[in-house]
């Protein structure tokens, strides 16, 4: 249901992910990606996903796009104006990828064909929707290549991404993103693959692109600092499921999910010197045969019988905040260090309990 | 070096390091037609118990530099000595004893560790190689597996069956066989989660207090640094631009590079990062095989570009900066250093 995704701005949402599950059969049982995930998007706002590696939050969004393999089994709804793309033809999904929906893949080398010019492969995206003669969709190329600001665009245009950097392809694949003035821009960890400095400008560049298109964006990633910087709301992910949402503020601020106090506290600060960081002891879960109850439970200070018996849902709590756990209120205000080293022993202390549950481990 | 260091001798000087690979033409003869200039020029000190971070973008040589440093890879010029022992003078066998004292841990957890091996034996192999493992080494590595937070039961295991987190410890492991002095940490957890991160941040520094190690810290992730390094140089093509103690460095930063990073790093409080003063560098790092004249980074640099009148520019263009106290209390190597509080 949608219900915990509270609807700040009004209006209709552009995009409508309701109860979505992703699931791949394999050798050692099915491996549920994605347990139910539900979220609104308004027109011109960014929503972060944040979660570790595993947590489902890429299989989210190639579910949006419908490119997920034939093996993965989905169900719920995924609405996209007036159209259920769950159910869409593939001729129906090609006139939504790229016009309405676009997205900006972690790693532009492979998102880019090597073979093309880049202003080739810009002008293709505005060609592949609209009625337009080539150099007309070429001289938008060149504009489009402005717009993200590449130097020289019009000699850029006709060089092929090898000659490229790593952060001018970034720049080449959100020009490509932009070029038929989408509704939504996925960025799937679109500056994961570069360093800080063009991390900086490839994210001015994707906030740029997102005000000029007026687009609403679901900015994928593992950081929380351009959560921080970009989002005006945030979903945690953890094991396929939605943990924790409400506006940046509220999650950064007053976090009502353990995992998400433990993944603050366990980060390293630029701006904070900090003596002994908070780690969460053990791994995610494997997606694999998951146990009942909250996924966190093995690595949560605040577990009890019932987290291992009952899987708690989204709960309203105050202002435009959902968390998913029993003992929300204990989590409130409370310092990660102080909550995850009351049960968790520290790394150097006992030294056998820290990351060492290897019976669940995966690969 | 701050007056606290002067008085100690350092583990492990480099002085003057260069690293230059070269570029081969196409033909059968396959002439020299150039060099990469990986590392040009750099030197530092490591002293006793203290980390010291190097950090950089990808390319700007910091990796490069600590494998030169341990002798891994030979040098074009330049010195490294530990314990005063210049490793370049020295003959194969004993450069191989001295490796005992210096060891390394990559990035790849992954990659870095045998995978038909189990672990116990990837941990005993440094002692094998060293003739020590008949002396009570299946003790030591049941030991050692415990230090770095691993069950010892768990030797018999292959590394597929361990998380990320655990096989770089399973790499620490290894590293802290010999008993070194020094070790190189390279990225070593930039390929982890950070809920993981955090656990082999704590153990690096708690193997620091209990065995008195010295750090070499390669990263790219000055977060991180922050958090692990008492003094931090920073690289930017083949050259440390500016150096100091960690929490001057952070405070004060004079070098036009070093602000733009710090400034470039996003911090996971909202508030702060909407009010927070950006340098935002453009471009790219230019080729290491075609290095710009006078200051390396002229090309990107914001103050180069808004702030000096043409003779400023012109003397960064044609009089490379040298890496020297300009009055801010550490050294940077920038013509027009000043220090800029940004966090």
């Amino acid at each position: 249901m949608t219900e915990y995704d509270s609807n700040t701005r009004g209006g209709d949402p552009v995009l409508v992910v309701e109860d979505l599950t992703v699931e791949f059969p394999s050798g050692e049982g099915l491996v549920k990606a994605v347990r139910g995930v539900n979220y609104q998007l308004q027109r011109g706002e960014v929503l972060g996903i944040v979660g570790e590696s595993g947590s489902g939050k890429s299989v989210t969004s190639l579910a949006i796009m419908g490119l997920l393999p034939r093996t993965a089994r989905v169900s719920g709804s995924i609405r996209f104006g007036g159209v259920e793309l769950l159910k869409a033809s593939e001729k129906e999904l090609n006139k939504v990828r790229g016009k309405g929906i676009a997205m900006v893949f972690q790693d532009p080398m492979t998102s880019l064909n090597p073979v093309y010019t880049v202003g080739d492969q810009i002008a293709e995206a505005i060609t592949a929707h609209h009625d337009v003669r080539k150099d007309v969709a070429k001289k938008q190329a060149i504009d489009l290549l402005d717009l993200v600001r590449i130097p020289n665009p019009k000699q850029r245009a006709d060089e092929y991404p090898h000659q490229l950097s790593g952060g001018m392809r970034q720049r080449v694949v959100i020009a490509i993103a932009m070029a038929n003035n989408p509704d939504v821009i996925i960025a799937d960890e679109p500056t994961t693959a570069l360093d800080v400095t063009v991390q900086a400008q490839i994210l001015e560049a994707l906030q740029a692109a997102q005000k000029e298109t007026g687009a609403a964006m679901v900015l994928i990633t593992h950081d929380l600092g351009v959560i921080a910087g970009q989002a005006d709301r945030v979903h945690v992910m953890y094991a396929g499921k939605v943990v924790e949402s409400g506006s940046v503020d509220e999650i950064f601020y007053t976090p009502r999910m353990p995992y998400t106090l433990g993944l603050l506290g366990s980060l390293p600060r630029l701006d904070v010197k900090t003596e002994r960081l908070t780690p969460i002891t053990g791994s995610p879960p494997a997606t694999q045969n998951m146990p009942p109850g909250c996924p966190f439970s093995p690595r949560c200070p605040l577990s009890q019988d019932i987290c291992d018996k009952e899987e708690p849902p989204l709960v309203a709590g105050p202002g435009s905040q959902f968390a998913a756990c029993h003992f929300t209120e204990q989590v409130i205000g409370r310092d990660p260090a102080e909550l995850f080293s009351a049960t968790s022993a520290d790394t150097a202390a006992v030294p056998v309990t820290v990351d060492a549950a290897t019976d669940t481990e995966t690969i | 070096m701050s007056e606290a260091t002067a008085t100690r001798t350092p583990v492990l000087s480099a002085q003057n390091l260069v690293k230059h690979f070269p570029i081969r033409g196409g033909g059968i003869v396959r002439r020299t037609t150039g060099a990469v200039q990986a590392v040009s020029d750099v030197s530092f000190d490591i002293y006793p118990h203290e980390t010291l971070a190097l950090v950089g973008e990808s390319g700007c040589g910091k990796s490069t530099t600590a494998r030169v440093a341990l002798a891994l890879q030979p040098l074009t010029s330049g010195k490294v000595t530990f314990e005063g022992r210049d490793l370049g003078t020295m003959g194969k066998r004993e450069l191989q004893r001295l490796r005992r004292e210096m060891q390394i841990v990559f990035q790849d957890p992954y990659a870095s560790v045998d995978p038909r091996l189990p672990v116990n034996e990837i941990i005993a192999e440094p002692l094998r190689i060293h003739g020590l493992y008949d002396n009570g080494g299946r003790q030591q590595v049941r030991d050692l597996m415990k230090t770095v937070g691993l069950r010892p039961e768990h030797g018999n295991r292959f590394p597929h069956e361990f998380s990320g987190g655990q096989r770089q410890r399973i790499g620490i492991a290894r590293a802290l066989a010999l008993k070194p002095k020094v070790l190189v940490l390279d990225e070593p957890v930039s390929a982890l989660d950070v809920s993981i991160q955090a656990g082999v941040l704590n153990l690096l520094k708690d193997l620091q207090a209990e065995f008195g190690l010295s750090y070499l810290f390669v990263s790219h992730d000055l977060s991180v640094v922050r958090h692990v390094s008492d003094r931090i140089a920073v690289m930017y093509l083949g050259k440390i631009v500016e150096t100091a103690a960690a929490e001057d460095l952070f405070n004060s930063p004079t070098h036009p590079y070093t602000q733009a990073l710090i400034s470039a790093i996003p911090v996971p409080d909202p508030r702060k990062e909407r009010t927070r003063q950006r340098i935002v560098i453009t471009g790219d790092v230019p080729s290491p095989a075609n290095p710009p004249s006078g200051c390396r980074f002229r090309t990107r640099c914001p103050k180069f570009a808004n702030e000096i009148d043409d003779a400023g520019r012109k003397k960064c263009s044609t009089e490379e900066p040298l890496l020297i106290d300009h009055g801010q209390g550490h050294p940077t190597a920038c013509h027009f250093a000043e220090s800029l509080q940004l966090i």
